[in-house]
């Protein structure tokens, strides 16, 4: 099993795909998310998410600014106002 | 009668007219795919936002609530954000939100309250103008940028907060076309700010961590919220403006058509005519000899 990984902006879905792990730079900190995680929301600070598509496999990064982090039973969202691939 | 030469010229000048029409009509076709395009990639963000914002809303209601939902306490003055297009050129859209707006403006001035105007587009300005001299606050303009997108929308919302919280205004309503087809857009209108509370649709009983705080994030969620609301138009006003100018072009080049039928058959006619006069000339001419 995967975790759901989407990244949406107002102007499109950048990504929507199972990955391994996903790490957040939270309003008060990294997190990361693997599949199972309990329901959680956080604010997010400008920085990059570093999604493992894979365990241990490099991290690709995109950097997001201003928005949100949304963990539920589908998976987790991010809602990011800019996003630099 | 006209003379055969101002026929002629008439015809011509219908018939360019025709092509700037026609290739109007067809830059609004290729136009209209894009911004609908457009419209569909904004859905996705919108949709989670107000989610996010309904799961959230519930559970920061009362006194704890931030401004922006639970609104200053009075309901005075209000606040029309008119979206309209920069560009003629596109039949009854900008005339039908206008009217739109004037119809709202009316009714809260008969309930006896302040009505003044946030304008976005060029379209929307001297009509309201002339109705309410004084009653214009703001004039956005959009139309040195290409397509309006995100950081127009981020503009207009950070000023409309800004004057909020600058007490301005108690209610904001916004105006926008709303895009159902190439045919039918309809001017509707929507409260702004305080935000509506959002009707909530599930009641999941998952414990949700926030992070700081729900009113923290709820905070930081409503402004975002008024800023997607506003890009939603904007994008809406795109779609319109393109549906509707592909619309009424398309009567304007069948319209040209017609009009270039009817004078190429009264050009024939006096044509004709002119050569029945000069032989019927020649003829009796030659009989009187």
């Amino acid at each position: 099993m995967a975790l759901h990984f989407e990244l949406v902006t107002p102007a499109r879905q950048v990504r929507s795909e199972d990955v391994h792990m996903v790490v957040v730079p939270g309003a008060e900190g990294e997190f990361g998310v693997l599949e199972g995680h309990a329901p959680f929301m956080s604010t997010i600070r400008d920085g990059a998410v570093q999604i493992y598509k894979t365990e241990g496999a490099e991290p690709e990064t995109i950097e997001v600014k201003g928005g949100f982090a949304e963990v539920g039973d589908a998976g987790l969202t991010v809602l990011a106002e800019h996003v630099e691939a | 009668m006209a003379s055969l030469k101002e026929l002629k010229d008439r015809i011509g000048s219908v018939k360019s007219t025709q092509k700037i029409t026609k290739a109007k009509q067809m830059v609004a076709a290729a136009k209209l795919r894009r911004a609908q395009a457009a419209a569909e990639a904004a859905r996705p963000y919108a949709e989670r936002l107000s989610a996010v914002m309904a799961s959230l809303a519930s559970k920061v209601s009362g006194d704890g609530a931030p401004r922006l939902l639970a609104g200053n306490g009075k309901n005075q003055r209000h606040m029309l954000v008119l979206v309209n297009t920069d560009k003629g050129l596109c039949g009854g859209l900008n005339s039908n939100l206008v009217k739109e707006a004037k119809i709202q403006a009316k009714k809260l001035i008969a309930e006896g309250k302040d009505v003044s105007f946030y304008l976005v587009g060029k379209k929307g300005r001297a009509p309201i103008k002339r109705e309410y001299p004084n009653g214009i606050a703001k004039h956005f303009d959009t139309s040195n940028v290409r397509t309006p997108g995100f950081e127009e929308a981020d503009a207009i919302a950070a000023e409309l907060v800004e004057m909020f919280d600058a007490d301005a205004f108690d209610v904001a309503h916004l105006i926008r076309p709303d895009f159902q087809s190439a045919l039918v857009q309809n001017p509707t209108t929507t409260q702004l700010i305080p935000v509506p509370s959002p009707e909530v649709t599930e009641d999941s009983d998952a414990v949700v961590e926030y992070e700081p705080g729900e009113e923290e994030i709820l905070e930081e969620l409503l402004p975002r919220y008024v800023k997607t609301q506003i890009f939603g138009a904007l994008l809406e006003r795109e779609a319109s403006e393109q549906g509707a100018s592909m619309t009424a072009m398309d009567n304007a080049t069948r319209n040209a058509g017609d009009l270039i039928n009817s004078l190429t058959i009264q050009y024939n006619r006096s044509r004709q005519a002119a050569i029945t006069t000069e032989l019927i000339e020649i003829i009796a001419g030659a009989e009187a000899l």
